[in-house]
């Protein structure tokens, strides 16, 4: 009980001091809009591509909102010191480092589904998979965020962070499959797809959206998940071997 | 809980090192239940690394640590409920306000929402800082900031609490708030472990004191033992208008019972194993062209037992922890 109110307090105190501030909402939401917009003008099509635009929009709004928001509240805490405060507090870093990382992953959920809500006032979402589809966002988010941890903790300033973060992200705009298929990519660069997350949950998200997977939805959420927990494991490994001096 | 009359701490054998450079030599001391354990030494002595070997922040080489009876050599997780941290620097959350900052710590150790909310008031309010409680810590001013810093570490009530350097770089107010808040702390029952480099601190509030130079602890006792073998010396300092080259040497030929020492241009300290005859010491300064001012005896204090046992003088040590980017 005593560990779960600390649990809580570091959420809620992380939803307050970072993820509810206007300027993260518009990093997670602007930059993936100002994307499909993008590929949405380049294909020339009407409205109704816009259904075909929205898993690999969900999925940036995901990849960006949790990753750019794990660089400020764990390389600016560790950064400030505040982070010693949690490291000494009688809770296990399994617990700490999920609490620090809950708030980023219903951060990357809510922004996931924004872009939702925008396409609904222009384009027909009938026939959509939800129930595929809320479980791909979830592990997307988890997965996400995990990565954008591991990154936290393998540097030190928050420009390192960020650096960091943009030479994984933005490979992943273009080989995970959001808005052209992995089959297109040069087969030398279909291996590199397979080995990032977010190209199991984009087709998740087709899967979902359009009925067009391409794998087993099974498979995609049992490589997700796998990955979500093997970035964990790794992220708190390194915070053993760089932070635990 | 610790056993009434039990070691607060107990360290055996503590040693880290950092790349090729051994912060913490092999350390061994002990810190009784409810006794102000002082940890004083320079820059770069290894306080700091041994404050985060005891609160779980660094891992030992080698060594034992035992705090309450809890061995958490292996699992620093173990005693965490026991103690409280109040790092060298101000380490509270800027967004928060003074009393949201408290009430998160609280809750850190578990506290439910009435309690934290409790004692986050009455802390504010021993700490003078009830009228800033809904300020941002951002807008504290550093000895604020220090204040809030120290209620923080004591929000769960620790048995023992870790202080360091907790008046570096703070007025004279505040500081003497702080030692009074520290004073306080001790007598409801704390152990408190104290580094600093501000000896005559350390000689006000401590009862004990260990001297940490290049990560190796030189002597350990109480602070009346420590100065005892001082107290029987007898130091003057004698201010003059000038100086001569050769003087020191002059003087130690002519009184060859004193010890003669430059403290700066125109301050002469003098030492002695028995009372020093003030006349003779004067004429013969007026002898060799100089115009003596003042002198006034002095009392040995712990920093002249530091100077004498470390070599390192105390003036210098606090100029280099208070320039941007000293300490450890």
């Amino acid at each position: 009980m005593k560990r779960w109110i600390a649990f809580w307090s570091i959420l809620r105190k992380d939803m307050r001091t970072y993820y509810l501030k206007p300027p993260n909402i518009s990093w997670g939401l602007i930059f993936p809009l100002a994307w499909a917009a993008m590929f949405f003008i380049r294909s020339g099509s009407g409205v109704e591509g816009v259904r075909a635009l929205l898993p690999g929009v969900m999925a940036l709004s995901v990849l960006f909102g949790t990753t750019s928001l794990l660089a400020v509240t764990v390389t600016f805490e560790k950064k400030g010191r505040s982070f010693e405060r949690l490291l000494l507090a009688p809770v296990p870093l399994e617990l700490l480092m999920l609490a620090k990382t809950t708030g980023a992953i219903l951060f990357g959920v809510i922004n996931a589904f924004v872009p939702v809500a925008m396409a609904a006032f222009v384009a027909d979402l009938g026939g959509i998979a939800w129930a595929m589809v809320v479980p791909a966002v979830v592990l997307i988010a988890a997965s996400s965020t995990f990565l954008g941890l591991f990154v936290a903790v393998s540097v030190s300033e928050v420009f390192e962070a960020q650096t960091f973060s943009n030479f994984i992200r933005f490979p992943m705009v273009f080989l995970c499959g959001l808005f052209f298929p992995v089959g297109s990519l040069p087969v030398w660069l279909r291996p590199l797809a397979h080995a990032l997350p977010l190209t199991y949950g984009a087709d998740l998200l087709h899967a979902g959206v359009q009925r067009a997977g391409r794998m087993p939805p099974a498979l995609d959420l049992g490589l997700l998940a796998a990955f979500a927990v093997a970035l964990f494991l790794a992220s708190l490994w390194n915070i053993r071997r760089r932070w635990i001096l | 809980m610790i056993s009434a009359g039990g070691e607060a701490i107990v360290v055996e054998g503590l040693a880290k090192s950092f790349d090729c450079v051994r912060a913490v030599a092999g350390i061994d001391f002990e810190v009784r239940r409810g006794e102000l354990f002082g940890f004083l030494g320079p820059n770069g002595a290894g306080k700091t690394t041994t404050i985060n070997l005891l609160t779980g922040l660094a891992r030992p080489d080698s060594g034992s640590i035992r705090i309450g009876g809890v061995d958490c050599t292996k699992d620093p997780k173990a005693a965490q409920h026991l103690i409280g941290v109040v790092p060298d620097e101000s380490n509270l959350y800027p967004e928060l306000s003074g009393f949201d900052n408290l009430c998160f710590c609280a809750a850190l150790y578990g506290l439910g929402k009435a309690e934290r909310r409790k004692r986050a008031r009455r802390l504010l309010d021993t700490f003078g800082l009830a009228d800033a409680a809904n300020r941002k810590f951002a807008g504290y001013s550093k000895g604020m900031k220090r204040k809030l810093t120290i209620a923080a570490g004591v929000i769960h009530d620790p048995e023992i609490l870790f202080l360091d350097e907790p008046t570096t770089g703070i007025d004279v107010a505040s500081a003497r708030q702080i030692r009074q808040l520290i004073a306080d702390l001790h007598r409801t029952g704390t152990t408190i472990f104290l580094t600093t480099h501000y000896i005559e601190e350390a000689e006000r509030v401590c009862g004990r004191i260990a001297f940490i130079v290049a990560g190796r602890i030189v002597r350990i006792d109480t602070v009346e033992n420590l100065v005892q073998p001082e107290q029987e010396k007898h130091i003057m300092e004698i201010a003059v208008t000038a100086t001569v080259p050769g003087l020191l040497a002059k003087s130690a030929a002519a009184f060859p019972a004193l010890e003669f020492e430059e403290l700066g241009p125109g301050t002469i300290r003098v030492k002695a194993g028995g009372p020093i005859h003030v006349g003779p010491l004067v004429r013969f300064l007026e002898d060799q062209g100089l115009e003596v001012t003042e002198a006034r005896r002095m009392r040995p204090s712990l920093e002249d037992v530091f100077v004498r046992i470390t070599g390192i003088e105390t003036d210098a040590m606090r100029k280099d922890k208070e320039r941007p980017g000293g300490g450890q």
